[in-house]
């Protein structure tokens, strides 16, 4: 067992672990932050997506070891300090780009990842920045649409594009 | 103006609010106190009789409880199957035992073996290594054709040979042949419908509890629809009474038809639970789903098009293999049958349909309905063919298909099915006006320009949604209703909960279903709950699948608002001292006609709950009524689709440039919605269309079980915003229910299949590239290999 602290989603936690715990049992389990959502076995599908330390990461694809002393960033820790939807999320429920939610908080850790680094991003950036995450219900029509709107830009206009 | 409030109002879903912030409860989110956890251990082996099994050395690992096989399941029930098909010389169809875990003989890539219960998945997963499985590997059958085959392997033993069923269906066989024989031309094409994974990016998860205080079972289990699992696992599985077993399927991520079934997995917690006294949780990988969920599609068929001189259809007759796998899953014995052979008519008056169906065993996953389920496979041969027949006539696919169409309704059809609605010329119209075809000719230039040849697709579908009515599926030999049932809950204080059968695993129910409700009392959707997906709670209702929610549920919903509306008019009445036939209902008010006397829902509500003043002589207080709804017939939505792509002759890839559907969904309740079920269900379509494939090898192995080798689309596979248009303004309403809806969580998947590959086709066909044909998925390595062929 090895002990890990870290900040996740502003708050610090402390616990102890077996070394080889994924980040995805460590949030589901040990803090019952059951957001981030497990799609497979391959780290292909992006439902586990989270921030650490600012980078977006699939949380299946880290050990609970590895965030020692990392700031780590859920879907639960995204909505706005008053509780209502930040703009990314707003957006997603705006353009509906969402139908059963299960690969949604992949999604949005994914499209904030991008905004941070790309604020104007085109489609063809966005979609390509998708390239990991898998969404069965959407066919991601409305996913890029939202993700374009929380960027702020006319949709259309940059659809014309 | 668009409206902002109830049916036909873009209301934005409110159960997003709880997904987009992880509050949302899927399966796997609930543990249950003290549970146990189950590994299941899978056949590494498409076909093998299993000659020993020692669990000793597992059972004496750290954290096991108890470790099961197949033994402990003697004189357990194996899963049923819910459709008795009939063989085309009256003999039922062939039902082998498929026991929850597997007796004697494995029979697919996956088939459980046994099942370690522990109180860690690790130490299951541990202690499931040192279990000793002795296997006899037997030769597998994989291809169906070889599988009727004498002297193949038998997939199952105690049956005489491979074949379920030989199912034959429509116009009479001689009057069939007789117009293939006095026909101008006749077209034939052998094509096959690529056998897919349905993949639904939740997992399937089963918690089985069992109370002992009270003798009580709960499954949590992420399940399209909870009372049809209770009754199938209680009554033909295990043999719990249905008042001891309770169903829960809270937020469920996905379904697309493969969670529709009962599975082992399922009746093992619910077993494992009471024989350990403990909670047990199993949550199925990804790589797991892709061996234990039933697989889609996977029919081998010839088709022929007969047609007079003036280009008439005369008769449609197909030849179909149909794979269902090692086993019968819950419905996969109606998919290729009723569900299939019943839309071979499509769009067009052909005098003659005749089909025939082979269901085939084989060792492989077993196969059941998927997103649209025997539509998309019916579609996908008339539009193949009608288009090779068009390019060997030399016409245009557009006008040979025009001139086919039904245009007056009803129509009965030559197999079975009775449109009660549709405008097909209005659907070509519209697809025609969105696609700009007009211009095709100039942006095929433009794409020549680059070395890139373009193509056009276009495609007619028709399907049946919200199958019905139960007299008639039960003389077809269906094993259950297909009705479903709403309770409108009315509180004291006007507020509602509506209890629905059906069950939203993405669909907006909680949305959708309210705005009808609000509509009919004129009040607002914010007062308004559903309920769904928990057996204890719910009406007896049969789920969600085949887009029959709005369609049968939504009726049933209808139907118990009138009820109340019924009611709370004689309250009202009482209320205002007028006489019942005088009032009338409007923006939440109750009026008595031609005054000015009314008394708000609320108070109508109030005095049914608090009935000082109350007419309890004549009606009972509260305010809740429930309705069963069983439909007298299918609904027929129906759409013409296009799309444009370029293929790369360098190297075959094709993209796709355009997408235009139009499509007749009757009455709309949400577009919003709607829309983004038709945008899914396109790119499942297209999944299949150019990427998604199971592959098995010949020996069984299951080629394609993880997102490395199973090409699911991204968000780069699919059109770009400014080239793709939904469109669903074309509206015939349904006829015989009462909101005039026709469903339309499958059009998308059924519609774009070939719809792309026509397109290619076309591509090649204008690059000089005499191809005819190209087995789905359309990937580039098959599309070199045709170029260069
Ligand atoms: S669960 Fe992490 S990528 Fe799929
Ligand atoms: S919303 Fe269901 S997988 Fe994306």
């Amino acid at each position: 067992m090895v002990e890990v602290t870290m900040k996740v989603n502003g708050k610090s936690v402390t616990k102890s672990v077996k070394g080889n715990t994924l980040m995805t049992e460590f949030l589901r389990e040990e803090l019952r932050l059951t957001g981030t959502h497990v799609g497979c076995d391959t780290s292909q599908c992006g439902a586990c997506t989270i921030h650490v330390n600012g980078l977006q990461v699939k949380a299946c694809t880290m050990f609970a070891a590895e965030a020692d002393g990392a700031e780590v960033g859920t879907i639960e820790g995204q909505a706005d300090a008053d509780g209502s939807l930040n703009a990314i999320q707003q957006a997603f429920q705006d353009y509906h780009g969402l139908q059963c939610g299960f690969c949604t908080p992949g999604m949005v850790m994914a499209a904030a990842a991008l905004l941070k680094n790309n604020p104007k991003p085109t489609e063809a950036e966005v979609r390509h920045h998708l390239e990991g995450n898998i969404c069965r219900c959407t066919g991601y029509h409305n996913i890029v649409r939202a993700i374009l709107a929380a960027s702020g830009q006319d949709v259309p206009a940059v659809a014309a594009e | 103006m668009p409206k902002d409030h109830g049916i036909g109002a873009s209301q934005k879903r409110r159960e997003d609010v709880r997904f987009l912030t992880g509050a949302g409860q899927y399966t796997d989110d609930i543990n249950v106190y003290n549970q146990a956890y189950v590994y299941f251990l899978r056949s590494d082996v498409a076909h093998g009789k299993i000659s020993s099994i020692n669990t000793e050395a597992a059972a004496a690992m750290p954290g096991v409880v108890r470790i099961f096989t197949g033994a402990d399941f003697e004189g357990v029930g194996g899963l049923p199957c819910g459709w008795q098909v009939t063989d085309k010389n009256g003999d039922p169809m062939k039902e082998p035992a498929h026991p929850v875990l597997a007796q004697g003989k494995v029979r697919h890539v996956g088939d459980p073996i046994a099942a370690v219960v522990a109180d860690s998945l690790e130490e299951a997963r541990t202690a499931a290594e040192a279990i000793e499985v002795d296997i006899e590997e037997l030769p597998a059958v994989v291809n169906m054709a070889a599988a009727l085959e004498g002297g193949s392997a038998k997939v199952h033993d105690d049956l005489s040979d491979n074949l379920c069923y030989d199912w034959q269906f429509g116009s009479d066989p001689a009057e069939t042949q007789a117009a293939f024989d006095s026909a101008a031309h006749v077209t034939t094409l052998e094509l096959t419908n690529n056998r897919l994974v349905a993949n639904p990016m939740e997992p399937r998860v089963a918690v089985g509890e069992y109370n002992r205080a009270n003798d009580e079972s709960t499954l949590y289990t992420t399940s399209q629809n909870p009372h049809v699992i209770r009754l199938l696992m209680g009554a033909f599985v295990l043999g719990i009474p249905e008042h001891k077993l309770r169903v829960v399927a809270p937020d469920v991520g996905g379904g697309f038809g493969t969670k529709i079934f009962h599975y082992a997995e399922e009746a093992f917690v619910t077993f494992a639970s009471r024989q350990i006294n403990r909670a047990v949780k199993w949550t199925s990988s990804r790589s797991e789903a892709f061996m234990s969920d039933a697989h889609g599609r996977d029919h081998v068929t010839t088709i022929e098009l007969a047609l007079d001189a003036d280009n008439n259809f005369t008769a449609v007759r197909t030849n179909t293999l149909a794979n269902m796998g090692a086993y019968l899953s819950t419905f996969s014995s109606s998919v290729p049958t009723w569900l299939h052979g019943t839309l071979m008519a499509g769009n067009y008056k052909t005098p003659n349909v005749l089909v025939n169906v082979k269901a085939v065993f084989t060792n492989t996953v077993p196969v059941d309905a998927y997103r649209g389920a025997g539509r998309p496979e019916a579609t996908y041969q008339l539009e193949r063919i009608i288009d090779k027949a068009a390019r060997e006539l030399g016409v245009d696919p557009i006008a040979l298909r025009r001139q086919n169409f039904i245009t007056e309704f009803p129509y009965q059809t030559p197999v079975a099915v009775v449109y009660d609605t549709g405008d097909y010329v209005a659907t070509m119209d519209k697809m025609e006006e969105l696609m700009d075809l007009g211009n095709f000719d100039a942006r095929r230039k433009e794409s020549e320009a680059k070395g890139k040849l373009r193509g056009l697709g276009v495609n007619c579908f028709i399907e049946a949604c919200g199958i019905a009515p139960s007299n008639l599926v039960g003389q077809l030999g269906a094993r259950a209703g297909l009705y479903d049932a709403a309770t409108v809950r009315v509180n004291a204080t006007g507020t509602i909960s509506v209890l629905v059968g059906a069950h939203s695993h993405g669909q907006g129910h909680e949305t959708a279903f309210p705005q009808v409700v609000a509509e009919m009392l004129g009040i607002d959707e914010s007062m308004i709950d559903i309920v769904h997906g928990d057996s204890a709670k719910i009406p007896f209702g049969m789920g969600t699948y085949g887009s029959r929610s709005i369609a049968v549920c939504g009726s049933a919903m209808v139907r118990a608002t009138e009820k109340i509306i019924n009611k709370a008019k004689k309250i009202a009445a009482h209320l205002l001292e007028a006489a019942e036939a005088d009032i009338e209902l409007k923006d939440g008010q109750f009026s008595v006609a031609g005054t000015d006397k009314s008394v708000a829902w609320g108070d109508v509500t109030l005095a049914a709950y608090v009935p000082h003043n109350y007419p309890l002589e004549e009606i009972e207080p509260g305010l809740e009524e429930t309705a069963f709804y069983d439909p007298s017939n299918f609904t027929y939505p129906a759409g013409a689709y296009a799309c444009e792509v370029e293929v790369d002759p360098e190297t075959g890839e094709v993209t796709i440039e355009k997408f235009v559907s139009a499509d007749d969904f009757g009455n709309v309740i949400n577009p919003m919605i709607v829309e983004g079920q038709v945008h899914g269900g396109i790119a499942q379509g297209i999944g299949q269309a150019l990427l998604e494939n199971c592959a098995y090898d010949e020996n069984g192995q299951l080629l394609s079980a993880s997102y490395m080798d199973y090409a699911m689309p991204r968000a780069d596979n699919l059109p770009m915003l400014d080239s793709y248009l939904v469109d669903h303004s074309c509206q015939t309403p349904c006829t015989h229910n009462p909101l005039g809806v026709k469903g339309c969580g499958e059009a998308g998947a059924i519609g774009s299949p070939p719809t792309v590959v026509n397109a290619v086709i076309d591509a090649l066909q204008s690059g000089g590239h005499k191809v005819e044909h190209i087995d789905m998925p359309v990937s580039p390595g098959r599309v070199w290999a045709a170029i260069n062929g």
